[in-house]
């Protein structure tokens, strides 16, 4: 490996992570919520 | 397609949401009872027709997992996770076609067969690879896939409600309502496509040509470490049909509840003070889901900690306890009965998720995912024997003219019976012999150098 490969930093992935949990965390937020609306009637109705 | 080997600061946390965005929209497969009614009012089908493209998907599932495994190993996660992205939004497009032109078999042939296998091969696509990435966390790591397919039936459930709310419940809203969820998906899980990643220095990533130089991000992700066991060999071994015995009877135990979580409840404190009502008793399924899906991604991080077969002695010893206190004691305390089968579902989640982990520790990592294929086959056995063991108990008591709790008390029992058989098939795990042992390579050639004539 050259000077200049090892000088050169991996690029921040850290906007990727981000959005990647997002795509995925948002939806199941959404059905995790909706699941505990549902819960609640348990002790309710 | 070459495995896709991961370039230089590849972060191994970008894996689980690739393995995510697969599992959740696979496990809209568990909300498809909400196309029955409108497909049974529409096309004039019966309960059990409308049924069928569920069961024919769950049984794909099992087959193409169990067939495919190997490919799935030998083309990488992105080839499996590309199979199933358009096998599952191809079933959907071609049950569209299905219900606009009135033609049941399609829906049948595309939701069932065609998405069924998309099922399968989505299921088991992130396993092995989630297991290279977090060799310090594999439990934690399939938890967190296995969970998604839990999860995905919460997303679907109401979302699929809502779009026949808006689109109708004919035939045209139904076709619609297929149209969106085919391409919805196709987009979701093409961040999988896209992200997922092998790491560095694995069987598949070695194969890559140019992989790059993807640096220890994960400190020893992607070393295959200790014992390698082909998934031909391991199929041969007891400990594969130990483990599948431990799997078919922790599943089957949790469907045992599941399966009739809201009639049971409701038969169980009719002749109380507080009858369970209808709006009650579908809480209880929803809470019951979450114990499920807590359990996936809980139960085996917790595995990590303490064990594998310690978890599995938990599942299904502290399971069988349970279904005692429900059958002894269930109908005397609500929050008794609720507590237990909350415990149970949890246990049957985390059976579910640990098992992957479980396949490594014995196999090793070299084809965990082809073996873990092979092992589903457990999960198709348990969801006939299951429902079969609750309903056709509960309808020879209720012939004999039982009621409320006792409807059930026979079918605990034998679960009961059928967990203490998985807790002794837990036991019998051992090491698995040498002789199924794959040859490591320098320790091979380092043999046959001794064995060569001092003389060559």
């Amino acid at each position: 490996m050259s000077d200049s490969d090892s000088s050169q930093s991996p690029p921040d992935r850290r906007g990727l992570i981000a959005f990647a949990w997002l795509w995925v965390g948002a939806p199941l937020a959404y059905g995790l919520y909706e699941l505990v609306q549902r819960a609640t009637q348990l002790f309710t109705g | 397609m070459s495995p896709p080997v991961a370039p230089a600061g590849w972060s191994r946390w970008l894996v689980p949401p690739a393995a995510l965005s697969v599992h959740l929209s696979i496990g809209q497969a568990y909300a498809w009872s909400v196309f029955k009614p409108p497909l049974e009012s529409a096309l004039g089908l019966s309960g059990t027709q409308s049924a069928l493209p569920f069961q024919l998907a769950i049984v794909m599932l099992g087959l193409s997992a169990a067939f495919g495994g190997t490919l799935v190993e030998r083309r990488g996660p992105r080839w499996a996770m590309t199979v199933a992205l358009i096998c599952f939004s191809s079933g959907f497009l071609i049950s569209a076609l299905g219900a606009a032109s009135e033609q049941y078999w399609l829906i049948v042939l595309g939701y069932g067969f065609v998405g069924g296998i998309g099922l399968g091969i989505g299921y088991i696509s992130p396993v092995s690879t989630l297991i290279k990435w977090f060799p310090d966390r594999p439990g934690m790591a399939t938890g967190i896939a296995i969970m998604g397919f839990g999860g995905g039936a919460l997303i679907a459930s109401p979302w699929s409600a809502q779009m026949l709310e808006s689109f109708g419940t004919d035939s045209s809203g139904i076709a619609l309502a297929f149209l969106v969820h085919g391409l919805s998906y196709a987009v979701f899980m093409l961040l999988g496509v896209l992200l997922v990643r092998v790491p560095r220095g694995t069987g598949q990533g070695a194969a890559a040509p140019g992989g790059g130089g993807a640096p220890a991000v994960a400190g020893r992700a992607g070393a295959v470490e200790g014992v390698q066991v082909s998934a031909r060999s391991a199929v041969r071994t007891p400990q594969f049909w130990c483990l599948w015995v431990i799997l078919c009877m922790n599943v089957t135990a949790g469907i045992g509840i599941l399966e009739k979580a809201a009639p049971m409840i409701t038969d169980f404190f009719a002749d109380s003070s507080t009858p369970v009502s209808a709006t009650a008793a579908a809480g209880f399924v929803a809470l019951l889901s979450a114990a499920n899906m807590a359990g996936r991604i809980g139960w085996s991080s917790t595995s990590d900690l303490i064990g594998r077969k310690n978890v599995y002695r938990v599942y299904l010893g502290v399971g069988a306890l349970m279904y005692a206190l429900i059958a002894l004691l269930g109908d005397t305390s609500k929050p008794l009965f609720v507590g237990c089968a909350l415990v149970i579902l949890s246990f049957y989640g985390g059976g579910f998720a640990t098992i992957p982990a479980y396949l490594k520790d014995l196999f090793g990592s070299h084809q965990v995912g082809a073996v873990h294929g092979r092992l589903l086959t457990a999960w198709s056995t348990a969801g006939v024997l299951g429902p079969l063991i609750v309903n056709w108990i509960a309808d020879r008591q209720e012939e004999a003219g039982k009621h409320g709790s006792a409807l059930y008390s026979l079918s605990f029992f034998i679960m009961i019976g059928l967990l203490a058989i998985g807790f002794v098939a837990n036991e019998l795990v051992r090491p698995v012999h040498p002789r199924h042992h794959l040859p490591v390579p320098g320790k091979d050639a380092d043999v046959r150098q001794r064995q060569q004539p001092e003389s060559a």
